[in-house]
């Protein structure tokens, strides 16, 4: 039997909005690769996202109740793999996210699925067709996947149009997994939110955000100046925080914050998608790279080949 | 305790590359090969786990030709004691599962206390090696790791969430973990270190010692590359040119406009 089986996300008793991003990128792909459309949740109380789950073109909704509150990385892999052999979709698709990533590569490998990761464009040519980056998003590669009844893949976030949550009108289904209950193999002890600082880079309407390209931590003291200068904060991306220069309350990107600034001026730093998906929302972004391939100038509104320190000296003259 | 660490010898593609017209492929002076970023921190936790124990062995092991053996070569002047490279030609079109199948067969009788991959390749991005590769080996594991403390028979660790988010969690070894940047400060790897590496054991094995072979690895392949293609760009930047001067004139006068 065909059809499209979707692993929502839920966090902390959340559904998580990316949910439906793969929702809506199903919707795309249902009418050449053929229905149902299955969406299904595995948390400790999963009746109480199945009502949302059940967007306009969605089949059913599969209610999965994990013995565990948490996500538990061995319990989401028995519940898919049982999954899939009890729907027998030629589609899976999952998030390219941390939680499904602790999980969904076991599950293909298990299963000997089709299966690609990171995923940022998808087709149907008799069988799903994906598009991902290769060498660092520098060119990007099309997969196919032959002689695979059952294709794994797992979308990456802010990609893929969301789908409209429904209202209660999709049907539910309980779906009991065996051998759930003993699956689990971690044991969650707490969650920890990243240390506040004074600073809240998500409020300011102007950000200086600086990347590997500074090179040196005596290097930020520079920027931090330039920052005050121009009435900007001053943001990084991981790669400084990772070094132990900056806290981790000035980080853009998928583990760090998300912004939306009016405007956010990049410099130093060639855009890895983590970063990307934090900052592509914001109004205008300006991007400074030596490199004219850097994947910033790929979600940049203007773009300069230029070194960031000859940059940073002409813009404090510009201001003077 | 005996610590094995996947790692890979990553390609990077200089400014002036050039992708064949049929899109198969670049060409190959164009490529820098290096240790994967992500390798020298799983590396480094691998080490300290090691020296804090004060005995045990780290093992480095990699799926790759005759050159990306300078990966392993790097992973050794770090510090880790002995090496195992896989090859095979079946192996060049390998993808993520398919060299997490050809590593859990070489890795499986070293019974490893725990297996520590980088979350990913700088190259691939695929970060579904690591969590391939315990489901083949049958180990529990957690992905993005950013905090090991190991406490007897289990590991406490955190792993990163989106948006900030740490959870704590705790698993029984043996497990494998895949370690995310930033949780530690890879050492560099002194000259003498580099020179007495070339000394330590480094082990070649095919598909056939591993008791493998080719329609094996094509049976847990997961996908098939058919193009590469420079990316869609979108509207993509508009880009600013002139001297430093008037490009810095330039953005200081959209920054003006825009956020007044």
């Amino acid at each position: 039997m065909p059809g499209i089986l979707v692993i929502a996300e839920a966090r902390r008793g959340e559904l998580r909005d990316v949910s439906f991003e793969l929702i809506g990128a199903a919707l795309q792909l249902k009418p050449q690769a053929g229905g149902p459309l299955s969406v299904a949740i595995i948390d400790g109380e999963p009746a109480t996202h199945a009502a949302a789950l059940g967007s306009d073109g969605v089949d059913e909704v599969l209610a999965v109740r994990s013995p565990v509150g948490e996500f538990e990385p061995h319990v989401a892999q028995r519940a898919v793999e049982e999954l899939i052999a009890q729907e027998h979709p030629s589609v899976v698709l999952a998030l390219h996210s941390i939680d499904a990533l602790g999980f969904a590569p076991a599950v293909a490998a298990a299963g000997a699925l089709g299966f690609a990761s990171d995923v940022i464009a998808l087709r149907w040519e008799g069988g799903p067709v994906a598009t991902r980056g290769a060498y660092g998003d520098k060119l990007s590669a099309e997969y196919d996947f032959p002689g695979k009844d059952c294709t794994l893949l797992l979308l990456r976030v802010g990609i893929f149009e969301p789908a409209a949550p429904g209202s209660g009108g999709a049907a539910v289904r309980e779906v009991e997994i065996d051998g759930l209950t003993d699956a689990a193999r971690t044991e969650h002890l707490d969650y920890r939110e990243v240390q506040e600082t004074d600073v809240d880079i998500t409020k300011a309407d102007f950000l200086l955000s600086i990347g590997r390209g500074v090179e040196d931590k005596d290097n930020i003291e520079r920027f931090e100046e330039l920052a005050e200068k121009l009435g900007a904060t001053l943001s990084v991306s991981r790669p400084l925080v990772d070094a132990g220069w900056m806290p981790s309350a000035r980080q853009v990107g998928q583990s760090g914050k998300t912004v939306k600034p009016r405007v956010y001026l990049a410099m130093g730093i060639s855009g890895a998608v983590q970063h990307l998906a934090g900052m592509r929302a914001a109004e205008t972004i300006i991007a400074v790279n030596t490199d004219p391939e850097a994947p910033i100038f790929g979600v940049a509104h203007y773009g300069a080949v230029k070194d960031m320190f000859e940059l940073a000296d002409e813009l404090e003259q510009a201001l003077s | 305790m005996k610590i094995i660490v996947p790692v890979k010898e990553v390609a990077a593609l200089d400014d002036e590359f050039e992708l064949a017209d049929d899109g198969s492929g670049v060409d190959p002076d164009s490529v820098e090969w290096d240790l994967n970023e992500w390798d020298t921190f799983s590396l480094e936790a691998a080490m300290q786990i090691r020296e804090s124990g004060g005995e045990g062995e780290v093992v480095a092991i990699s799926v790759g030709d005759e050159p990306a053996e300078e990966g392993l070569r790097s992973a050794l002047a770090r510090g880790a004691d002995r090496a195992i490279r896989i090859w095979d030609d079946a192996l060049a079109e390998a993808d993520a599962l398919a060299v997490a199948r050809a590593l859990a067969a070489a890795i499986e009788p070293e019974s490893p206390d725990l297996v520590l991959c980088g979350v990913q390749s700088s190259d691939a991005v695929n970060s579904a090696t690591g969590i391939a590769l315990a489901g083949y080996l049958g180990l529990p594991h957690v992905a993005v790791v950013k905090k090991i403390e190991l406490d007897g028979g289990s590991a406490t660790v955190e792993r990163e969430l989106e948006g900030g988010l740490v959870e704590l969690v705790r698993v029984g070894l043996p497990a494998l973990l895949t370690i995310q940047t930033g949780i530690n400060e890879p050492r560099y790897a002194t000259l003498r270190a580099i020179k007495q590496a070339r000394e330590k054991p480094l082990e070649v094995r095919s598909l056939a010692d591993l008791g493998l072979d080719a329609g094996a690895v094509q049976a847990a392949t997961g996908s098939h590359r058919r193009r590469l293609a420079h990316p869609e760009k979108g509207e993509g930047a508009q880009m600013l040119d002139g001297s430093t001067a008037e490009v810095a004139a330039k953005i200081a006068e959209i920054v003006k406009e825009r956020v007044g």
